[in-house]
């Protein structure tokens, strides 16, 4: 049921990317946003009010992405349901048929635009997967009580951060998460190829990376502003290592975004040769209409684009695309939205 | 400073006019826990259910007044030594000793993403995370896998409760597996 664990399984070189839903109450505005993407990425991840910041439910901008053609991934947080409605929710999303789901923590209320909303946090995404399995696999809800009929072909995600302290830890943590049933894991942004391949190498030693399929977090820096953004640490689970930072300040003000792409399409090429590691999830920060040069700059485009896509969907999404500069306007409106998925 | 077998050290606490500041009632208190790794490994022989803790354990649950003296103890001691939030279902066995009710996000299985570099917990960056302290506690002593071990949901309705008394009643005996749960699904039974 779900066409990204059939594309996982191929062995093929995968692709998905970040689509953050609209700040409003729009399915077109979304699906406009989600035809950037179309042909070329193999899934995208519709986050859960990403940052902590109010946005379209993911649920609803999943199913938008859908309709645009896309495969959707709905993301959900620990940080605003308690174990009921996340339950609840499970159940709602598969029966649209939204079977791919990723679950993460979450950050904290105070980075977001209402930094003074109750933190919920009552399952993390350890036990927030653990249970997702119970009901798939047991048919059960976390208190016993059976499904009627349970959700079926849930394939089940999840995200780390291998850079984080403790560094020794993380691979145990992904570890966890795979016991506890993720199938897939996107990582947080890799800018230290030489400390991802520790990470990768110690769940590969363990026999993991066959149960469970690795993603590499990658993203382009556009400019000097963004790069003092995210090495400001007030992004949640974001750091720029020294040696990047001296890259990207090391060239005149104006080629820092060709710079950050450049730096962006070898960690693609390098993390593409890893053993291990099953393909690539692209932090878009509200730049997808930039995606399709990133992958042809990192030698990974061939076969991608709207053209590559049939389904019924997609044609007729394509044919509606010429609304190509309100779209960009849609995308411009987020990009100084870089906060990105705390694990 | 040694005598015997049994020794037990405390590490140097927050400075006694310390107090969360405003907007951070969710800091650990104290920022670090108290009994130095080694002694808390010492201490968890005597605390683990043997036949004496049990006898008294029923004795005191039998006795509204002892158990309210016992579990004002428990928080007396547990509060200055750890920053216990009184969970009453206790995860420092498995946590290098360090409370993991004192994460803002109270996580119970690792660290979340957001720990910066150095260790800096996400939300109170001058703080360390209470997982980073527990993780290098545990590996201190041997004990880093215990961390491997997955922890089921917490129980809302226990706060408050002494958890030294639910440990010795064996109501919490499924807090967590037995392993890292990969060679076979981890059970995660029913939560009534
Ligand atoms: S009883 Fe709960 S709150 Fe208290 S120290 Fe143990 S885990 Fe922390």
């Amino acid at each position: 049921m779900s066409a990204l664990r059939d594309r996982l399984a191929s062995g093929a070189f995968t692709i998905t990317s970040e689509l953050n839903p609209v700040r409003g109450g729009s399915a077109e505005a979304m699906k406009e946003r989600a035809r950037l993407l179309l042909g070329w990425v193999d899934a995208v991840n519709l986050t859960d009010n990403q940052g902590a910041h109010v946005r379209m439910s993911s649920w609803a901008s999943a199913i938008a992405a859908r309709e645009a053609g896309l495969e959707p991934i709905m993301q959900m947080t620990c940080r605003d349901r308690n174990r009921i409605a996340l339950q609840s929710d499970l159940l709602g999303a598969a029966s649209v048929g939204l079977t791919n789901l990723l679950f993460m923590t979450g950050d904290y209320p105070k980075f977001g635009d209402h930094p003074g909303a109750k933190p919920v946090f009552d399952l993390d995404s350890v036990t927030m997967l653990w249970t997702a399995r119970k009901m798939r696999d047991e048919g059960k809800l976390l208190s016993g009580n059976e499904l009627k009929p349970p959700p079926s072909g849930l394939f089940l995600g999840a995200v780390e951060n291998p850079f984080a302290p403790p560094e020794e830890f993380r691979a145990a943590r992904a570890a966890k998460k795979i016991a506890a049933g993720a199938q897939f894991m996107q990582t947080q942004y890799v800018f230290d190829v030489a400390a991802f391949e520790r990470w990768v190498g110690a769940l590969r030693d363990e026999g993991l990376t066959q149960r469970c399929s690795l993603l590499a977090g990658v993203g382009v820096v556009r400019s000097l502003r963004a790069l003092d953004f995210m090495s400001s640490g007030k992004v949640p689970g974001v750091s720029v290592p020294d040696f990047v930072q001296r890259r990207l300040r090391g060239v005149h003000p104006d080629s820092v975004a060709e710079e950050g792409a450049k730096l962006a399409a070898e960690v693609i090429a390098q993390v593409k040769a890893m053993p291990g590691v099953a393909g690539v999830h692209l932090l878009t920060a509200g730049y997808e209409k930039k995606v399709p040069d990133l992958l042809e700059m990192a030698g990974v485009a061939g076969g991608r684009g709207p053209g590559s896509v049939t389904s019924s969907a997609a044609t007729s999404s394509a044919a509606t695309s010429s609304a190509a500069t309100s779209s960009a306007a849609a995308v411009k409106a987020a990009a100084p939205d870089i906060a990105a998925a705390g694990a | 400073m040694s005598s015997g077998p049994v020794h037990v050290d405390l590490l140097p606490g927050p400075p006694a006019d310390w107090q969360p500041g405003p907007g951070e009632p969710r800091l650990p208190r104290p920022p670090e826990p108290r009994l130095a790794p080694r002694s808390a490994y010492v201490v968890q022989r005597f605390v683990k259910p043997n036949w004496l803790n049990r006898r008294v354990g029923a004795l005191v649950e039998r006795l509204p007044l002892a158990r309210r003296a016992f579990t004002v103890a428990e928080r007396k001691s547990k509060e200055d030594l750890f920053g216990c939030r009184m969970c009453g279902q206790c995860a420092l066995p498995v946590t290098g000793y360090s409370c993991p009710m004192g994460c803002p996000k109270e996580l119970r299985n690792g660290p979340c993403g957001g720990v910066g570099p150095g260790g800096a917990c996400e939300v109170y960056p001058d703080r360390r995370c209470v997982w980073v302290v527990g993780y290098e506690r545990a590996a201190s002593q041997g004990h880093a896998d215990d961390l491997r071990r997955l922890q089921r949901p917490v129980d809302h309705r226990r706060f408050g409760e002494s958890s030294w008394l639910n440990y010795w009643a064996g109501r919490d005996d499924h807090l967590w597996t037995d392993n890292d749960g990969l060679a076979s699904p981890p059970v995660m039974g029913d939560q009534e």
